[in-house]
């Protein structure tokens, strides 16, 4: 995954909380909670950049944490909460 | 002035809960009091329309709101949503504006032209109340004819292709035999079956000794949840169930103020749908700023998102699991609010309930004042008991020696 591209769903929406976030996908209407500040940065960034990788990197994720990062991601992906795009 | 207090930035979820969100998670917004039912157990004691309801462009302006707020839906109900003249346009608004809907019908409006509108809508959930996997049971607490208007919408959304409809359930002592037909009714109509508790709140209070389930039911009731839950919907019912051991799915803390709240249909906001009362009104939106001022700044709401007591809860060794139950089922039988549930599964309530305590009043009552047609049998047994002899006959107590 980290050297794949990927973006939010276009029918998710991302709603800040105190905690992290909150993100909602209109299609499926699942409800998922986004429980650290890091990686609601991450997920927002992705549309940025051409893979996860430099995503993590251009959010100050330290390249140990990479693996961990991507498992998080792994899991909002298994309910389209965010979704691979084709490279540009 | 209550000082909201400092939130811890790491723990788990129901902790960040419990010190609330910006916005709710599970908001109900009642648009009408009125009903063309009138159920012995009325949560919010429904039937007739009250002159102060908000009009289409009140009913506008929230959603805007709720909009920019970012809910992402709203749980409509009522009385009966689907008889307020502007409901679907109001349906239509809200998803317009980023707002999905899911609502409670009686089915009374599910006509199969409006069953084809909901199939072709996203956004739109449905959800059709049956107490009763029989007519018998069913109409006893909901009326003669209530259960063939809910199986008629069920069929005609089944019909139009509407996809995975909600059924849902309040389980009372006289249904919980019958959760596997529930279960095979929803697998019937392509549809998810939703359980919920029976809280003694509304016209629920009237009724709730004779229909809340007997001890062992409710030990039916968790086993059949332990082996069936993962395909059925509880909400925040059953929480006080995980006292026997394991914990349910579902939202597993008590969410009134925090992340769960009630709009009702005049723009009053209660702590949620089942504590319809003044000791649970935060405020009005019309009056009090808005729906977002409301929320986040109200002082009940800041009460309840400080850390609270468990009272005599936290002697017990399943506090942590079922954390004292439900704030509204303590509140409307009278028991204190840090204590046992009414419905505690170690009978730690069992005194109190016995003991001397007072029922509060209600603070507003919808229901009709003339008996209708359909209403429920046992209403008449049980609904206004005479005050007095005298109310029942304006001649008693005359004595003409
Ligand atoms: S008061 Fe009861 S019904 Fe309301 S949120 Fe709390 S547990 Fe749920
Ligand atoms: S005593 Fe309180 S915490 Fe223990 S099971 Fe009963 S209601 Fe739950």
């Amino acid at each position: 995954m980290l050297d794949e591209a990927w973006a939010v769903s276009p029918s998710v929406a991302l709603r800040p909380e105190p905690f992290g976030a909150l993100a909602y996908h209109f299609g499926n209407r699942k409800l998922t909670f986004l429980k650290r500040p890091e990686l609601v940065a991450v997920v927002e960034s992705l549309a940025a950049h051409a893979d996860v990788r430099s995503a993590l990197l251009a959010c100050g994720v330290p390249t140990e944490q990479h693996t961990a990062y991507a498992a998080a991601l792994a899991g909002l992906a298994a309910t389209d909460m965010i979704r691979k795009r084709e490279a540009a | 002035m209550t000082i909201a207090p400092e939130r811890p930035q790491t723990g788990s979820l129901v902790e960040q809960f419990e010190y609330g969100l910006d916005a709710p998670i599970c908001l109900t917004w009642e648009l009408t009091y009125a009903c063309n039912l009138a159920c012995a157990h009325c949560l919010s004691s429904s039937g007739r329309r009250d002159p102060r309801e908000l009009t289409t462009s009140q009913c506008e302006a929230v959603i805007d709101e709720l909009q920019r707020m970012q809910v992402f839906y709203v749980n409509i109900g009522g009385g009966e949503p689907t008889i307020r003249p502007d409901f679907w346009h109001l349906l239509e608004y809200a998803v317009d504006h980023q707002v999905g809907v899911k609502f409670s019908t009686n089915g009374v409006r599910i006509t199969p032209e409006r069953a084809r509108f909901l199939a072709s809508t996203d956004y739109v959930d449905v959800q059709v109340s049956l107490d009763g996997a029989t007519a018998e049971v069913n109409d006893y607490v909901r009326g003669p004819g209530s259960y063939d208007t809910a199986l008629r919408a069920l069929a005609n959304l089944r019909d139009a292709g509407f996809r995975d409809a909600k059924i849902s359930v309040v389980c009372t002592r006289q249904n919980i035999a019958q959760l596997d037909d529930f279960k095979a009714i929803a697998d019937a109509y392509g549809a998810t079956l939703r359980l919920t508790r029976l809280r003694p709140s509304g016209r629920g209070a009237d009724v709730w000794d004779e229909l809340h389930p007997l001890p062992e039911q409710q030990r039916e009731l968790y086993d059949w949840l332990l082996a069936n839950g993962d395909h059925v919907l509880t909400g925040d019912s059953f929480f006080h169930l995980a006292a026997y051991g394991e914990a349910l799915p579902g939202l597993n803390l008590c969410g009134a103020g925090r992340v769960v709240c009630l709009i009702d249909p005049v723009g009053d906001v209660y702590a949620c749908p089942f504590a319809i009362h003044d000791r649970f009104k935060a405020g009005n939106l019309l009056a009090d700023g808005g729906f977002q001022h409301v929320w986040q700044h109200s002082e009940l709401f800041t009460e309840l998102r400080s850390p609270q007591t468990g009272g005599a809860c936290t002697k017990c060794s399943a506090y942590d699991a079922c954390r004292g139950g439900c704030m509204a089922a303590k509140f409307f039988t009278g028991l204190p609010l840090d204590g046992p549930d009414p419905e505690c599964v170690k009978g730690n309530s069992e005194a109190g309930l016995a003991g001397a305590r007072t029922v509060p009043a209600a603070s507003q009552d919808h229901s009709r004042r003339t008996p209708t047609r359909n209403e429920p049998v046992m209403l008449t047994l049980q609904r206004q008991p005479p005050v007095s002899a005298c109310a029942e006959s304006p001649l008693a107590g005359f004595d003409p020696s």
